[in-house]
């Protein structure tokens, strides 16, 4: 209990301490310290919840109804003065809706609500927890080194540090108060703050660009909050003495029931989530120092989005809305895919990525089988470490080169080969054997074979899974190609970042090796408590992949073997005569320089089409599940 | 149950056979060109003449690569006749090929560096295809572990025809057949420069070679799959598949890589999709 509590309150007095100290070296020892104590908590939570299963913590606090209360309306009265200065109506009347369906709530339907368990925690919410405690408190030093040099770089751009660690220490507290909130209104709370804490860090350098890309992550998730809102007073009204306001209660209440808050909390969490149609904050958000993007893709923000609709997954499953639901998510997967490719800005790779596999995520959720739930965690895990280590990578790569763009990171393993070896592990998690994430897709496709409608998500899977080789490995080539005229760049490097990095990518690895362990500790029995049955990945393929990353592992060191003398020749050029860098004597004997440059066949691929595509679709499921839903409600 | 017996003999027959293939291919191939062809053991020699000449690289990573290529190519192979998961062989299989890819990538010439954006499409055109089968399988068999497959007794094929041809159609892929052979191809009528395969010369091209024999022998043996219930029928059933890849190879021109990709696509979705659709509504939906 004092663990759950430690760790939803520390982060948020250590926000404040840091909004207070502007002075850096203070906020250096603060935030290093902090993270060393969260990331420490984090495993003494996990020792001591292990092996304990669910467990419920009423905490009677009148006051923490209060306090939330009073909060929810600064935050709203905030948003209000900001959409007024900034002309952004759309977000005014969004806010005020949500203000005062939450004004209805508090005044007038929770009135009679009984006591609730507010805090719990089982097997899923020690995950998250390990996710949001340990990735979420690297990228925390990371950003350290980071932002320092940013505002070195950026010297147009006001030194904010404060707010900006502020933000993210809030984040990270919100995101412990959500995966340990049993009561929704609780989880509301939460909910909203990191809308909140999202929509401040997007707009943190205050350009036109970074705010409206702020604002439109804020319209787009205000529009998930009222839906959750909209959840909390169905629930009130069925009962207002509020006993389906715990999610335990909830989920064992039976689907009639639970079905429609379940729904509306799904729409709440594909909004955060950015599943398509409202894809398009998550790419906009990519204008926030990467840090930022970081955490937002891997271990808060979007993994909110995912982890309630998992939560809520026992409910979707085998129903129509499900069904439709998982659609949203399998299209966004195969539609997101297929966008990275015509995409030559690295972190939008990685956004459209991230939507896709959240996408993914939540087909599983949607779905809802008991392999498939496992699936989705075995997912969510692989995802957050992985993308948090290459959005790290690629933003260590623009303070270094200058650039993000794909294009531009030629030949990185001579220049730059520590970081280059990195982000070679951190793309190969996300799609190679016998790496992380390509587990997950290969349990997915087993699962979804035998769940109703699977054939769909097969098929989904078949071509989004190959889609995504072509943009992983296209980018690889362009950071292994040795570039004859390239020379490695001095190493300036931040210790920070170094060690958050190398710790990163030893996680890539090392969590492909002990997957099997936290699956069969963690993961099996929650869904095991939720279904009454688990999945699992038989012992023999185990074993071969933890032989094939062995092998994988044991290969660079071919290069080590003495050969008898391998001779370095340039490339071949058609047998026009090509200097050693890389120039050759084009017709009327001009001197070209040779340069290549990846497809991104765009007229296959294209972001405006896809992009319509997807939204169109997204749109239409979205809009298909409310008139069904509004169906069950008459 | 797994056997890594049949591994083991995999990985030490595997290339003879392979090497074989090869050369009965350049022969037939000859002879619908109305040439009289190479020996049968001309590939064997070519490979031997390959591993005795100097090894000149553009940059030395790629020996890493074509090794990778061939040890991952191993691992594929020999996981498949030891009756593995199906699905973990084909991602073991494109784990190989990717280390082709990047081997094409790292020498930065812009021949190989065409060939390996086309080695690319071609894994993106014939991957889901061939996962789709894999399903196929699982959904006749109710298994993924090929040493269930083989044992059953069940005709496949009867029961995934579409997916068959799809398969078939891939294959011409994977085999680099025209018109598919885009990333590289056996034939100079149809590139002079090798493509993916541009910047590796000696030893490492030895590598590849071998690493293709492994592959033949092992798309062989998918075939095979289709038609385990008889030993008989699957053999003439390899043999007349074979034939007709390399009747293909000889009566058609390369073609565009978006047709490629297209016509992979629309085949897999269209044959293969609706195959196993129609199954899936047979079966009642799987729901076991």
């Amino acid at each position: 209990m004092i663990e759950l509590a430690f760790l939803i309150l520390f982060p948020a007095i250590v926000a404040f301490l840091l909004l207070a100290f502007k002075n850096g070296q203070v906020r250096n020892v603060v935030v290093k310290i902090a993270a060393g104590l969260i990331g420490l908590a984090t495993i003494i939570l996990l020792i001591t919840y292990f092996s304990s299963g669910l467990v419920l913590f009423s905490v009677h606090l009148e006051t923490a109804a209060e306090i939330m209360f009073v909060i929810s309306l600064l935050i709203a009265g905030f948003i209000l003065y900001l959409g007024i200065k900034q002309r952004k109506y759309l977000a005014v009347i969004l806010v005020t809706i949500q203000t005062l369906m939450f004004i209805g709530i508090e005044g007038w339907l929770a009135k009679d609500v009984q006591q609730v368990s507010n805090l719990f925690i089982d097997q899923f919410s020690l995950i998250m927890a390990a996710i949001v405690g340990i990735i979420g408190t690297l990228i925390c030093v990371y950003a350290l080194a980071y932002m320092e040099t940013y505002h070195a770089h950026h010297p147009e751009i006001p030194d904010r540090q404060n707010v900006f660690f502020f933000m993210v220490f809030v984040f990270l507290a919100a995101m412990f108060g959500l995966i340990f909130s049993n009561n929704l209104l609780w989880v509301y709370f939460f909910w909203e703050i990191t809308t909140l804490a999202s929509f401040i860090l997007i707009g943190y350098s205050k350009t036109a660009e970074s705010t409206n890309n702020a604002f439109l992550a804020l319209e787009m998730n205000l529009l998930g909050g009222i839906a959750f809102a909209g959840a909390i007073i169905y629930l009130l009204i069925a009962d207002p003495t509020g006993s389906f306001l715990g999610i335990e209660q909830l989920l064992s209440s039976g689907q009639a029931l639970a079905l429609v808050p379940a729904v509306l909390i799904s729409f709440a969490g594909i909004t955060k989530a950015a599943l398509m149609p409202f894809s398009s904050w998550l790419v906009g958000a990519m204008v926030a120092p990467t840090p930022v993007s970081a955490l937002l893709h891997s271990s808060t923000m979007v993994k909110a989005g995912v982890y309630i609709i998992v939560r809520f997954a026992p409910v979707l499953s085998g129903t129509t809305e499900g069904l439709i639901i998982g659609l949203v998510g399998g299209f966004t997967f195969l539609l997101g895919s297929a966008i990275a490719i015509s995409q030559s800005n690295a972190k939008k790779v990685l956004a459209y990525s991230t939507i896709a596999n959240l996408g993914l995520i939540v087909a599983c959720a949607g779905v809802g089988t008991y392999k498939l739930v496992w699936a989705a965690i075995l997912l969510i895990i692989f995802h957050a470490i992985a993308k948090s280590l290459l959005f790290l990578c690629v933003g260590t790569v623009e303070h270094q080169i200058g650039s993000r763009n794909i294009e531009d990171m030629s030949g990185l393993i001579v220049r730059m080969p520590k970081v280059a070896v990195m982000m070679l592990v951190g793309i190969a998690g996300m799609f190679l054997a016998p790496f992380g994430m390509l587990i997950s897709k290969w349990v997915a496709i087993e699962a979804f074979i035998e769940a109703q409608f699977g054939l769909i998500f097969v098929a989904i899977l078949a071509f989004g899974g190959s889609i995504t080789v072509f943009f992983w490995s296209k980018w690889m080539g362009k950071i292994i190609s040795v570039d004859p005229h390239v020379t490695r760049e001095a190493d300036t490097l931040k210790s920070e970042k170094r060690i958050v990095l190398y710790i990163l990518a030893g996680l890539t690895v090392l969590i492909c090796l002990i997957f099997p362990l936290i699956s069969s500790s963690l993961i099996e029995p929650f869904v095991l408590s939720v279904y009454g049955q688990t999945a699992r990945l038989s012992q023999d393929n185990i074993i071969i992949m933890a032989m094939m990353l062995f092998l994988l592992m044991i290969m660079p060191f071919s290069m080590l073997l003495p050969r008898n003398g391998a001779r370095k020749v340039p490339p071949y050029m058609g047998g026009r005569p090509a200097s050693s860098d890389m120039k050759f004597l084009g017709s009327m004997g001009v001197t070209r320089d040779v340069t290549l440059s990846n497809y991104y066949l765009n007229d296959l691929f294209g972001e405006s089409r896809l992009l319509m595509a997807g939204t169109a679709l997204g749109f239409g499921l979205i809009l298909l599940a409310m008139i069904v839903l509004v169906g069950m409600i008459l | 149950m797994m056997s890594p017996v049949y591994g083991l003999i995999y990985i030490l027959l595997a290339p003879i056979a392979g090497g074989l293939v090869a050369g009965i291919d350049r022969k037939i191939t000859a002879r619908m060109q109305g040439r009289v062809g190479p020996p049968l053991l001309q590939p064997f020699y070519d490979v031997g003449k390959l591993f005795e000449k100097e090894n000149l690289v553009v940059t030395r990573s790629q020996d890493l690569y074509a090794l990778c290529y061939l040890v991952f190519m191993l691992v594929a192979g020999a996981l498949f006749f030891a009756g593995g998961d199906l699905l973990l062989v084909i991602f073991a299989f494109t784990l190989s090929h990717i280390f082709l890819v990047l081997g094409a990538y790292a020498s930065s010439s812009p021949y190989s560096f065409i060939g390996a954006e086309r080695e690319l499409i071609q894994i993106i055109a014939y991957e889901p295809m061939i996962i789709l089968s894999a399903v196929g399988m699982y959904m006749v068999t109710a298994s993924f572990f090929v040493s269930d497959i083989v044992v059953s007794s069940i005709p496949i094929v009867l029961y995934l025809p579409g997916v068959f041809i799809g398969f078939l159609m891939v294959l011409t892929i994977k085999l680099r057949k025209s018109p598919f052979d885009l990333s590289t191809s056996h034939h100079a009528h149809q590139e002079i420069v090798k493509g993916v395969t541009t910047e590796f010369t000696g030893p490492n091209l030895g590598k590849i070679e071998i690493a293709h024999w492994y592959e033949y022998v092992f798309l062989l043996g998918f075939i095979f799959l289709f038609f385990a219930f008889s030993l008989p029928i699957a053999l003439l059933a390899i043999v007349v598949a074979y034939f007709l890849e390399i009747l293909i190879d000889n009566t058609f021109s390369r073609v565009k890589w978006q047709f490629t990709l297209k016509s992979a696509w629309i085949i897999a979705g269209m044959l293969g999709l609706i195959n196993l659709a129609v199954l899936y509504y047979l079966s009642g939906g799987l729901q076991a």
